[in-house]
Formats: C-alpha cells, structure tokens, sequence
C-alpha cells in the first residue's frame, strides 16, 4: 500500500519486501544490509565519532554570543499585552489552534474530539466538525481558508471542506489523507491547498498530495515519536524543522527527504519547533524547561532561555512578527514573552488555568492566541 | 514496589523531573541559613510548630529569584497545588494566600514522588481509617470510592481494615499537636493524588508518551547509515561566523520592529484592543492605496514584494515596462506547478513548454543553456519539481536584476508618496461603552462563488483576481 508507512527494518532486512541488498521497493527505502567487516558496533562507533568532529567544526566559527551582539539593541519594557477575548466553547482540553490567513478566524481541537472554527473577533463559532477519535492534537486551516486538516489518536490526518450549509454535516466530507502506524502530533499545509505535511509517534514525518492521498515523500532520521513540525518561510520553500521525544530538532529537505540539519542540545523531549521569521533560524520549547535558538547558518544553538523560577516544562513557541519576542507557554499555565536576542524574560502572562498546549501569533502579528487545557483559548493583544 | 517500575513511562520521566526541582526549591526554603523563618501558629487551642504564613513563602521566593509579586504568588501556588505546602486552617483550599495564613511543609514521606503512582491499597487504608475514626466524616465521594474499592480489591480487605486499625493504634499514642499534623499531611496527599471529583487534578498528564526505552524506530545498519551520511553531509557544509549570522538577527529586528503590532502598536488601532477592524480594511489583500508601511515592507526583501498581492501587481507592471514581464509570469506559472493538484502536473508542464520555453515561443524566457537543457529532458517525464531549476533561475535574476531597480523607479517611489498613514484612533471618550464588534464574511464563501480558473490562480496567488476571498470589509 503506497499511502502507509512502514518503518520496522529488522537488521538487515527491509520487513515490507523481505529483500536484503539494494531494494526501492513500495516503502521507497533503499535497504543495504551489513557489508563486509562491519558490524553494528563499528558502524555506532563511526557514527559517534563523525558527531564529535562535527561538533568540534560547529565551534570553530563561534567567535561571539547573541547576547554580546545585542547589547547596542534598546531594553525592552513589560508588555501591555492583556486577554481581550476568552474562547469558550470546547467541552475538555484544547490541544491545537491555528489562524486563518484572514487574521481573525481560527481553527481549534481537542480532547473530546470536537474541532471548532470561530472568527475569534466576534467569538462566533462558524463551524463545527465531530471526529470519532478522541485527542485531535493536530489541526491546521488551509491558505485558502477553505479547509481544515485534522487528526489524532485515529492515526490519521484528514482534510475537511468547510461549507456555510449549516444543514451540512461536516464530519460527512472528511477525507482522509494522512495514514500514519500511530498518533499525528502535528500537521501544516505547505503554500496551498494540495500539500500537506505531517508528523507523528511514529518517529516519522511526511508529505502528502491531498487530492488523491498519496505519498509523496517520507523522513525518517527521528527514532522516537515526533511532536512537532514547521515549515520554513524561505524563498525556495523547501525544508521544515520537526522536533521529538528523541530531544532532536532535524531540518529536511522536502524534495529529496533527506535530513539536512540536526541539532541535539535539548535534555529533554522537543515539544515544538518555530521558525524565527527570517528563516534563518529557529527556536524550539522541551520538557527541560527551557527555550532554544537554534542559527541555521551558523549551524549552532545560540541561545537558551531559561530562568530559575521556570520550574514546569515549555510545550509551545512562536515568534512576533518583528521576531524580537518569542512567546512560549508552559506546563505550570503560564506564557512567558523572552526577548529573542538578549535572551532575557520580559513579560509574564497570568490567566489560564492549566496547561498552556499550544501559542501561535497572529498571521499580522496583531495577537497572540493561547490554547489551554483548561478547556479555553485566549487572544492577547 | 513493581507497580512503580511498570508504570514508568514517559509522562513519570517528565513528571520526576518537575518533582525534583520543586523538591530543590523546598529544600532551599527550609535551609538554615537562607531559608525562611519559622514560627508556632495556633490552631484553635493548638500549637503547631514549624509553620510560616504565606506572606513568608512569597517574600522568600521575590527574594530568592528576584521575581515580582504576582509570579512569586503563583510559583509559591504550584508548590501548594503539588502538596510540598499544605495549608493549616483551610486544608481542602490548596491555594497560596499572600497574608498571614498559615502554612506547613509536607514531610518527605508524603510527597507524590516518593510512592507515585499512588497505590489502591493505600488509598483504601486511608478511607478505612477515616471510617473507623468517625463514622460520618468520609464524604460523599469518598464514600462512593470506599464502596468502588471494597468491591474492587476485595479479597484483601481485611488486611485494609487491619492496617487502618493498627494505624489509628499508633497515632493514638502520639501527642495532640503531632497527630493533628500527621491528619492534616496525609489528607493533603490524597487531596493531591485522589482529588475530588471536579476538582483540578494536577498530576493529569494527558497522553501517554513513551519513555527512554521504547524506541519508535529499530537502531539497526541501515539507521546508522543514514546517520554517518547525514554526519558527512553536515561536516561539509558551509558554515558562517556567528559574527554575521547574529548580527543578521539584530538587523531583521531592527527593521520590522515599527511593523510588529504587539511591540509598537498599530494605526489606526489593533482591531482586538479597540474593537474597531478599520485596520484590517486598510491593509486587506486588494486595497486602492495600500498603507505607507505596507509599500515599504517591498523593499525589505524580494519575498515581501511577491508575497504581497499589490506589491506583486505592481512589480509586474514595472516588468512590462521593461519588457520582462515573462519572467515573472513563468516565475508564477512554476510555482503553479510545485503546490498545484498532482494530477495537474503533466498539462501545466506542457503549458509550461509552449508558452516559455520552447524554441520561437510567445513568451520565452532567458536561461543559460546548462539549465535549459536539463529542463528539457526532465520534461520528458514531468514531475512536480521539474522547473525547479529554471524557477530558481529566473527567481535570482528578478531578484538581482529588476528587483533592486524597481524599488529605485519612480512607479515604486510614486507608491510610496501616496501611500496611506493611517491616523490614530483617539481613545474612546466612553470607555465602557464597547462597539460593536462586525462579522466579515467567511473565506470559505468564495468556494462557491469562484470559478476552477480563478481557484488555480488563487493558489498561485497571481496578483489582480478576483477579490471575493481577498478583501474583507
């Protein structure tokens, strides 16, 4: 079946077609085997050793700190940032949120298998779809503003068209497009409608075609499950950054499926990944609480924000519009604003009452919406 | 004991890791040195030693993390929510207070990570002895779950009923002051761990994630392989100073710092403080004048100016001046063909072809010969990323050729001047009075109202279409 996913390779052996040489079979891995003298040891032993070195280059042109360079950028002062809308509608933990590309409306799921889309403006629910799956943790609003992807612990990713029928079941049109062999933790569609990119436990991530659900390419290199993904806002558009319980933060390249950029410094498992507006870079959030700044063309960590009263795991980043804020919510409910290039902590945001699951800036960077497993999302502005 | 070990999986990693650090925390609080001051707090005719107020908790934490009130109150409240602080007069409240009410550390015995996940058996203990104590004090919910568990785990519940008695043995012969202590720790715990129903249940962890030991993925040559090409493929990369690269950081800042809303506001008013959406209207895809700050936005990088449907428009007008408009009509066509319908792919190249490439062809495009060539034999078997090499051509071309000498032409300047700046709103006179907030038609309406041919270029994002999905008044 060229739409699932297989990934369990005995040594040696591809275990969708049995082959052990050189073999592009329907799970489109090229399988090698062990050649002569090696073993696996020596081959974990290479392996290690090209990871120090590679270290040990990365370091070569580090020849000043973020917050050293910064230091001519003004402070910046507490934000008047407050609540201005409180989403109330979800009946159990929101999980995920995305915006619309009309800046006011957004698409939220959640535990109960209920995905809402409001004009959060108005705090008019517009749509309402029922998975039969529970944990929707994934869900994304389509460019054209058309559709909405959705998926969870049914392992799957579907694409449902929204239509102002209110006598429309919207449940009823939704079609599968994403299979994985286990939960989808995240999904975006690439620059329109046809695309769409998925990640999920099963250590996997991948590229689908939308109209017929295809395959379209697979990226393996994760060897644990996959919570995070986003694509990068480049001029050539062709890589993503996923992040996992591997603590590995990898950056693909989305033609060829290859694994272009690795970074692991995080001690914990990766809960989100965000790039920096710019593309050049991006931040992630783990369950060591603290956040990342990763510099894609330095090839580095550079810097990490964290402070000693943060005591609770961060699930989630993103950046303001100028990228000199990075808003990331945390375990212990609460957001904090850091100051990207100074590395300090410049607001704190009080209001919800459990777990921060998700934060994403608005596509004009007028607010910020949080979705919280207290059951609510909120804009900030 | 094997319980313990069964249950460890990824949220217990993820949860011990937090225990730990509050544990630090405690510990820090109850130093000799630098930890709070303790004191007797009279409960009723009591005296209880070893208690603190809130207020010393939230002084402690404003001076040992140099935080503000209102995060102290709330890290001060996590520790009271995980049970390491328990409160003495209200015990069911597990809220910290920034005043006099008093406070008790919970002894290491009882905190959740010490035996967590609490056990069955010993919640039934627990309720037993509560029963045999005084009968009537179990509440309704406790009463629910004794009966659950009587039934539950039966076959040991004279060993339940023996330990609780033995229990309130023990405790009988312990001083007043101590035995309330021991009553009012050992509630806090299950308080934590057995929360009331509607209660916030703290140790909730959602999902179950893995833990270190199961692997998604099998460790076998092939992944290792695959590493040590990744690890090569990453040696010879080109890297840049950080030097360079931070410094890029600071500029990219610098520059959109007046266009990030949530630092420096924005004009008229941030549609979401105000309630007014003229902001919204002003910079909507399709405008007649756009704003002063959008048209300077093209000039930040060529991707501002093509990702802007105006700056788009008016670039390709700048093109046809110039006579090279096809370069951005084969840039847009190509784009068409990377993000479009799979089965589409085959009559777009084609398309392609006639109308660019090929030899006389009514708009053909300059590429060197290398990437010409390579495109015309990918054409044989048409993928989705067959331009992709002439894209990126072309791409660089406009970029380094008429990009920079458009935004030095007078048709960009002449936006420029005319472009809008909004005046800013004066705050409401009323401040109570809220306005009314207008709906905006849905995106989704233009599935209907648009044609296939405009949908397509919708999705190339081609400048000039029809607005019905664009503008938003």
């Amino acid at each position: 079946e060229l739409n699932y996913i297989h990934w369990k390779l005995q040594a040696g052996k591809c275990g969708l077609c049995s082959s052990v040489k050189a073999c592009l079979s329907a799970c489109g891995m090229a399988c090698q085997g062990l050649q002569k003298g090696e073993t696996l040891a020596s081959l974990k032993r290479e392996c290690d050793n090209l990871k120090k070195k590679l270290e040990e280059e990365r370091g070569k042109l580090n020849d000043v700190e973020l917050h050293q360079v910064a230091e001519k950028t003004e402070v910046l002062g507490a934000l008047s940032v407050k609540t201005r809308r409180v989403l109330k509608g979800h009946g159990n933990k929101v999980l995920c949120m995305d915006w619309c590309k009309d800046r006011r409306r957004l698409v939220s799921s959640s535990q109960d298998g209920k995905v809402i889309v409001w004009d959060a403006f108005t705090l008019n629910k517009e749509h309402g779809i029922t998975l039969p799956c529970t944990w929707v943790m994934a869900c994304a609003y389509a460019p054209s503003g058309c559709a909405v992807a959705c998926g969870g612990l049914d392992n799957k990713c579907s694409v449902v068209p929204l239509s102002l029928d209110k006598t429309e079941n919207l449940a009823a049109k939704k079609k599968s497009v994403a299979m994985h062999t286990n939960y989808v933790s995240g999904c975006t569609f690439t620059n329109s409608d046809m695309q769409l990119l998925t990640c999920s436990g099963d250590g996997t991530c991948a590229l689908w075609d939308v109209e017929s659900g295809q395959l379209l390419q697979s990226f393996h290199g994760h060897t644990a499950d996959v919570l995070s993904l986003d694509l990068a806002p480049s001029e050539t558009g062709n890589t993503f950054v996923s992040g996992g319980c591997d603590k590995k933060a990898n950056v693909w390249d989305m033609r060829s499926g290859q694994n272009i950029q690795s970074f692991e410094s995080h001690e914990s498992d990766i809960n989100c990944v965000k790039y920096y507006p710019s593309g050049d870079a991006f931040a992630s959030a783990s369950d060591d609480a603290t956040c990342r700044f990763y510099d894609l063309r330095a090839d580095r960590e550079v810097a990490v924000y964290q402070k000693d009263s943060i005591i609770f795991g961060a699930s989630t980043v993103d950046f303001s519009l100028s990228g000199r804020l990075l808003f990331a919510g945390y375990n212990d409910y609460t957001i904090n604003a850091w100051d990207v290039l100074k590395g300090t902590r410049v607001s704190v945001l009080f209001g919800h009452e459990n777990r921060i699951s998700r934060v994403r800036v608005s596509p004009d960077g007028t607010a910020l919406c949080s979705a919280s497993w207290d059951n609510t999302l909120r804009i900030w502005a | 004991m094997t319980i313990n070990t069964l249950a460890k999986g990824g949220w217990y990693r993820e949860q011990m890791t937090c225990f730990r650090k509050m544990e630090k925390v405690i510990v820090a609080m109850q130093d000799p040195d630098m930890g709070m001051k303790m004191r007797n707090q009279r409960l009723l005719i009591t005296v209880i030693p070893h208690a603190m107020t809130g207020r010393d908790v939230i002084d402690w934490l404003i001076q040992k993390y140099n935080i503000c009130e209102e995060e102290a109150l709330h890290v001060g409240g996590m520790l009271v929510r995980y049970g390491y602080i328990y409160p003495l007069k209200e015990p069911r409240s597990l809220v910290l207070r920034a005043d006099e009410t008093p406070y008790r550390f919970q002894t290491p015995y009882f905190w959740t990570s010490t035996r967590w996940p609490a056990s069955e058996l010993d919640y039934a203990i627990y309720l037993a002895k509560k029963n045999i104590r005084k009968q009537g004090e179990l509440m309704e919910y406790e009463k629910e779950r004794y009966s659950l568990l009587h039934k539950r785990i039966n076959h040991t519940w004279d060993f339940v009923v023996m330990q609780a008695r033995e229990q309130l043995r023990a405790s009988k012969q312990r001083r007043k002051a101590d035995r309330i202590v021991l009553e009012c720790q050992e509630q806090a715990y299950w308080l934590i761990n057995r929360p009331p129903p509607g209660a916030h249940n703290v140790l909730d962890m959602g999902l179950e994630k893995p833990n270190n030991f199961s692997l998604r993925v099998t460790l076998n040559s092939d992944y290792y392989k695959r590493e040590i090409e990744s690890c090569r493929r990453a040696l010879g990369r080109n890297r840049v100073k950080s030097s360079i690269c931070l410094e890029g950081f600071v500029k990219f800042s610098e520059q959109y710092q007046n266009h990030d809303p949530i630092m420096q506001g924005c004009l008229p008013s941030n549609p979401w403080i105000s309630d007014d959406t003229a902001h919204w209207t002003m910079n909507s895809e399709i405008v007649p004048v756009p704003t002063r700050l959008r048209v300077e936005r093209w000039s930040f990088s060529f991707m501002e100016l093509l990702n802007d449907p105006i700056g788009r428009r008016e670039f390709m007008t700048y093109l046809e001046k110039e006579f090279s408009a096809e370069n951005l009509c084969f840039w847009q066509a190509c784009e068409d063909i990377r993000h479009g319908e799979s089965s589409k792919i085959i009559q777009k190249v084609e398309d392609v072809y006639k109308n660019f490439l090929a030899p006389g062809a009514a708009r053909w495009v300059n590429i060197d010969s290398k990437t010409m060539d390579k495109t015309l034999e990918g054409i044989k078997h048409p993928h989705r990323f067959v331009m992709d090499d002439a894209q990126l051509h072309i791409y660089f071309l406009m970029k380094k050729d008429s990009y920079p000498r458009y935004l030095k032409s007078d048709l960009y300047k002449n936006m420029l001047a005319k472009a809008i700046v909004p005046q800013e709103t004066k705050k409401s006179v009323f401040p109570f009075m809220r306005r009314q907030r207008h709906s905006s038609p849905s995106p989704a309406q233009a599935v209907t109202q648009v044609t296939e041919e405009d949908g397509r270029a919708m999705g190339a994002g081609k400048a000039g279409t029809n607005s019905a999905a664009g503008s938003h008044v």
